[in-house]
């Protein structure tokens, strides 16, 4: 068998040749450039503007992101438990139909939906003023901060939900059914024995919805016109009103920072003591 | 008894109105969506459209349009796409689920770094270096950028659909005479094709989708349908966003709705 293994490895080279091209050399290019002035020379130059220029928006996004993937958290948990623990035939089937529909709904066209739906004059108020849940006096639109963190669940939870519900239904159900026996209610069957199981999908799920959230342009330019922004359309706009690529590179470093944070907290779950599952 | 018929009301209640409130926020932006799609007449405060009719689909459709020459771009990068991301990512597929294959950890992280990195700001780095080799503004840049993209997870969906053949198969068909080649081909590319299709039916969507890539690597050269919708949803033009959004939608929820069906339990069991 050994002459067998290295010819295995003409078959990845041009995958792994472009990303390699594509993506690992503009990585590079993009940290170098981040430390290099305008001059030439190497410094924190583009990092004090940076802070200068952007601090706000870096917080921002960190909020932004971070509430939007609390919240993925919390539904898909919901979804999923539910899905595994209902009773109701019905509901369970009508609610494993209905919540993956934006699982590919690309992210401008779910901008373009929220711009209209979260309007003044949308769909969401409009439905609420018949409803006779808010006054039409006070209408006011979620075209801002909270209409990015709406479009971002909404688009990103069938994802992680489809994960998680994956997980727990791979689950052994007989510890399960022993607590329901005890008489667990299902909020605590949920908590306690099926959510530490499925802790390290939901985990792979969130992170990889968080960092694709820090790099969608669309919705925050489509939500949000004003300021304070998302990182995304700082770094656009540096590069296309400037051509700055050091202080765009530079935000470009603090996302990467941001994601790298993210999945350091998955590698230390997986060497720490509950890494075990 | 009527306490417990009660409680079933409840029940009932409580169900209905969370599921109908979740239906409200899923299909809600849906409906809105396409509301504007066919509204040619539409201000505040009116809550529903003045008038109605497809004025606009004949503008966005007619051959001399930007929005159909865009349609057009985006179906021929997205094929392209398919093309060089299926021949790097099968091969590459088959040869990840071999678990000889040397420094297959190494292998795999490579091509998962573009999912574990923010990509906006490798995309103006991209066209950075595109324009100094005359490929910023091109198809060929463009057809790169996405193939890079939808490589990743095409990898991954072929791996998961390899390492779920049954070796035994393949060991058979080579006891019985066949060459390697030829166990490929028979046996072991048939077997793992609702996968590969699966995979090639998703980088194009991915491709046909995609934004963010193209508005710094196509400009000024390329537009496809999304940077259309974009600058439509920009310069309010809210009838032509919404129906060029309607054009990009259709065939990601109809993928959504068959995705099942190519993905076999064992090859989802995999992709963990």
């Amino acid at each position: 068998m050994r002459e067998a293994r290295y010819p295995l490895l003409l078959l990845v080279a041009p995958a792994v040749f472009l990303v390699l091209a594509l993506f690992v050399y503009p990585l590079s290019l993009s940290v170098v450039s981040a430390f290099t002035a305008r001059n030439g020379t190497v410094g924190l130059v583009n990092f004090e503007k940076t802070i200068e220029l952007y601090s706000t928006d870096i917080v921002f996004t960190l909020l932004i992101v971070g509430v939007s993937t609390g919240l993925i958290a919390v539904l898909s948990a919901a979804i999923g438990g539910y899905l595994v623990l209902g009773t109701h035939r019905a509901t369970v089937a009508a609610l494993k139909w209905l919540y993956r529909w934006p699982l590919f709904v690309p992210f401008i066209v779910a901008a373009q939906c929220m711009r209209t739906f979260l309007a003044k004059n949308g769909m969401l108020n409009n439905t609420l003023d018949a409803l006779g849940v808010i006054e039409a006096g006070q209408l006011s639109g979620l075209l801002d901060w909270r209409g990015i963190i709406v479009t971002f669940v909404w688009k990103e939870t069938p994802f992680v939900t489809l994960l998680v519900a994956g997980a727990m239904a791979a689950l052994d159900r007989a510890t399960i059914e022993a607590a329901r026996n005890l008489g667990a209610s299902g909020v605590r069957i949920l908590v306690e024995i099926i959510l530490p199981q499925v802790a390290g999908a939901m985990l792979v799920g969130l992170i990889l919805a968080f960092v694709t959230m820090l790099s969608v342009l669309s919705v925050p330019i489509m939500l949000s016109g004003g300021s304070p922004t998302m990182i995304t359309v700082d770094m656009a706009f540096r590069v296309n009103s400037y051509s700055d690529y050091g202080v765009a590179n530079a935000l470009g470093l603090v996302s990467y920072v941001m994601a790298a944070a993210a999945a350091w907290i998955y590698v230390r779950r997986g060497m720490g003591p509950a890494g075990a599952a | 008894m009527t306490r417990v018929s009660a409680r079933r009301t409840l029940g009932w209640l409580v169900r209905g109105s969370l599921l109908g409130g979740l239906a409200f926020m899923i299909f809600g932006p849906l409906a809105n969506l396409a509301l504007w799609a066919v509204a040619t007449q539409w201000y505040f405060p009116h809550k529903l459209p003045l008038a109605y009719g497809l004025r606009y689909w004949a503008d966005v459709f007619k051959p001399t349009s930007d929005a159909f020459a865009a349609l057009g771009t985006s179906i021929v990068i997205a094929i392209i796409t398919v093309i060089v991301c299926l021949l790097l990512a099968v091969p590459a597929g088959y040869a990840l689920s071999r678990s000889r294959l040397p420094w297959r950890g190494a292998i795999l992280l490579i091509l998962l770094l573009p999912q574990a990195f923010p990509s906006l700001a490798i995309y103006f780095n991209i066209a950075r270096l595109f324009y100094t080799v005359g490929l910023n503004g091109t198809i060929a840049g463009v057809v790169l950028v996405h193939a890079v993209h939808g490589l990743v997870i095409a990898v991954w969906i072929a791996a998961a659909a390899f390492a779920a053949v049954d070796g035994e198969l393949e060991l058979a068909a080579r006891n019985l005479g066949a060459s390697p080649l030829r166990t490929a081909r028979d046996v072991t590319l048939p077997l793992a094709m609702p996968g590969l299709v699966a995979s090639a039916i998703f980088v194009f969507l991915e491709s046909l989708d995609e934004f963010t890539g193209t508005y710094f690597v196509g400009v000024p050269d390329v537009t496809t349908l999304p940077l259309i919708m974009f600058t439509a949803s920009i310069a309010g033009n809210y009838q032509i966003a919404a129906i060029t959004a309607l054009v990009l939608l259709v065939p990601s929820v109809g993928f959504m709705l068959v995705v099942e069906r190519f993905f076999t339990a064992e090859t989802l069991a995999k992709l963990g």
